[in-house]
């Protein structure tokens, strides 16, 4: 089969790969680039486990052909902490006892950060909206909201 | 055509464990000579905390520092038996198991501790901050981690213990049927409000409050994130999701997480949560354990909460709109009972 080359910017570094035609990026950023953090859930668009940011919007790299994203930067989990410093929304999931076994956690940090990029006071819909194309079986929801809206104040207290 | 509020409460007994053959678990503790433990199970933590709750407890028994303890539950070739996490078991069977073995490799690290000391084993102490002193005398002490060196250097002493923690099985008498599949139970109420529209069937969880009654709490936070997502798999169960299709044929059944109904974040409603402590006598530092019975009584409870908003009894789950609505029209209209 035809190999693309393909080059993006991943977590702030160049990446440059070949992908099989038709490879979507979940599968290019897990298989080429070793980067696990975006978690395989349903392959269909179902459960946010794969969510990525792509030039800061957020997309479900399993539905997105790598191919899509030469020339793009492509944020994953992987890139969300500061060197040792967790970013704001991992302390507050944390604290907040938000994960239990863990697999939606990469795709709700990032249906997150999407959301306080764009808008960094949501109310408490504006959250449950923004986490609502991302399933988890543990939680409830409830910590997971409740991270969210920490970490957006605890934003503004800094601010 | 209207939107109606119903309440509806449920109340359980949930018995820790099973009975089908005897239920053993098996744990196994040892030192390394940097005096750091390892407990290795089979137990397998899945997310509800089960890795988090038995290195407590063998910090605990031991009396060293819980930073100072590794749970590994890589394997069950390799590692002790355990018949699994389910059946609310692992804190009860699993953190007996622990306790027994971290009892009995306390007391090699202690032997191992007097020798050093020149003391009988018997007049010395742990101040569970890595150290092991004479009784009254503190000043006469020694680490954890200089004892783990001597038994492994210098006294060829292996800082372990194993432990097994079985509830035999229970024969059922034939004449009555009766038997003791369990040796504690916990317990919980749930009240749930619900809101019902008769236009469409569809059932609203407008807020929850219950009370669970689990033997001690060994880790408060991770019992009510057990408690609060339980009761978020209650309400899917009552009202959304099933394995068997809405419709006669098995191929109309849903195959994928697009067509398998969950309640999603905007589907749940407040939860107040009251634990209630009531050690058990055997259980690990009176621990019985929440487990399953988080999603228990919510079924139940909204049941109920839809026959005190519209009058109608709802035998079959998940309760989904089609049958709410089915039921409202074969009884010829919505009937609100009286608000509890």
């Amino acid at each position: 089969m035809t190999k693309t080359a393909l080059q993006f910017r991943h977590n702030g570094r160049d990446v440059a790969l070949f992908v099989d035609g038709g490879v979507n990026l979940l599968v290019a950023l897990r298989e080429s680039i070793g980067d696990m953090t975006p978690k395989f859930g349903c392959g269909q668009g179902g459960c946010g486990a794969c969510s990525v940011l792509i030039d800061g919007e957020l997309h479900l790299s399993c539905l997105t052909l790598a191919e899509t994203v030469n020339g793009r930067s492509v944020e994953t989990l992987d890139g969300l902490k500061d060197g040792p410093n967790l970013h704001p929304l991992q302390r507050a999931f944390m604290e907040q006892f938000a994960a239990q076994c863990g697999y939606c956690t990469p795709g709700m940090l990032m249906a997150a950060k999407a959301l306080l990029d764009r808008n960094p006071s949501p109310t408490r819909a504006e959250v449950i909206e923004a986490i609502s194309g991302n399933i988890c079986r543990c939680t409830g929801y409830e910590p997971i909201v409740n991270a969210v809206l920490a970490a957006a104040s605890s934003g503004r207290a800094r601010a | 055509m209207a939107k109606h509020r119903g309440r509806g409460i449920a109340s359980i007994n949930y018995p820790i464990g099973m009975n089908l053959g005897g239920d053993p678990s098996q744990a196994l503790v040892h030192s390394n000579p940097s005096g750091k433990f390892t407990v290795s199970l089979s137990s397998i933590d899945l997310g509800q905390g089960m890795k988090s709750v038995t290195r407590q407890i063998c910090a605990e028994t031991l009396g060293v520092p819980v930073e100072d303890v590794y749970v590994d539950t890589a394997d069950s070739d390799t590692g002790p038996h355990c018949m699994g996490s389910f059946a609310s078991r692992g804190t009860h069977r699993v953190g007996n198991a622990v306790m027994a073995a971290a009892k009995e490799a306390r007391g090699v690290m202690m032997e191992a501790a007097a020798e050093e000391l020149e003391v009988n084993a018997a007049d010395l102490d742990t101040d569970g901050r890595g150290n092991i002193h004479v009784k009254g005398a503190p000043h006469r002490s020694i680490s954890t981690k200089d004892v783990a060196i001597a038994a492994q250097f210098k006294q060829g002493k292996t800082i372990s213990g194993r432990g097994i923690f079985l509830v035999p099985l229970s024969e059922v008498n034939p004449e009555t049927g009766e038997m003791s599949p369990a040796t504690c139970y916990a317990h919980a109420c749930l009240v749930a409000e619900v809101e019902v529209d008769d236009e469409t069937g569809e059932v609203a969880m407008v807020r929850m409050d219950s009370a669970y009654e689990l033997g001690r709490a060994l880790n408060p936070r991770l019992v009510e994130q057990q408690l609060v997502g339980g009761a978020w798999m209650g309400i899917s169960h009552a009202l959304f999701e099933t394995p068997e299709p809405y419709y006669p044929d098995p191929a109309h059944g849903p195959r994928d997480f697009v067509e398998y109904l969950m309640p999603g974040p905007g589907d749940i409603c407040p939860h107040d949560i009251a634990v209630l402590e009531r050690p058990a006598a055997d259980g690990p530092f009176g621990a019985k354990g929440p487990g399953e019975m988080c999603a228990n009584p919510v079924l139940p409870a909204v049941a109920n909460a839809i026959f005190n908003a519209v009058g109608v009894r709802m035998d079959e789950l998940p309760i989904t709109p089609e049958k709410v609505l089915r039921a409202i029209k074969a009884q010829g209209g919505a009937r609100p009972q009286a608000r509890r």
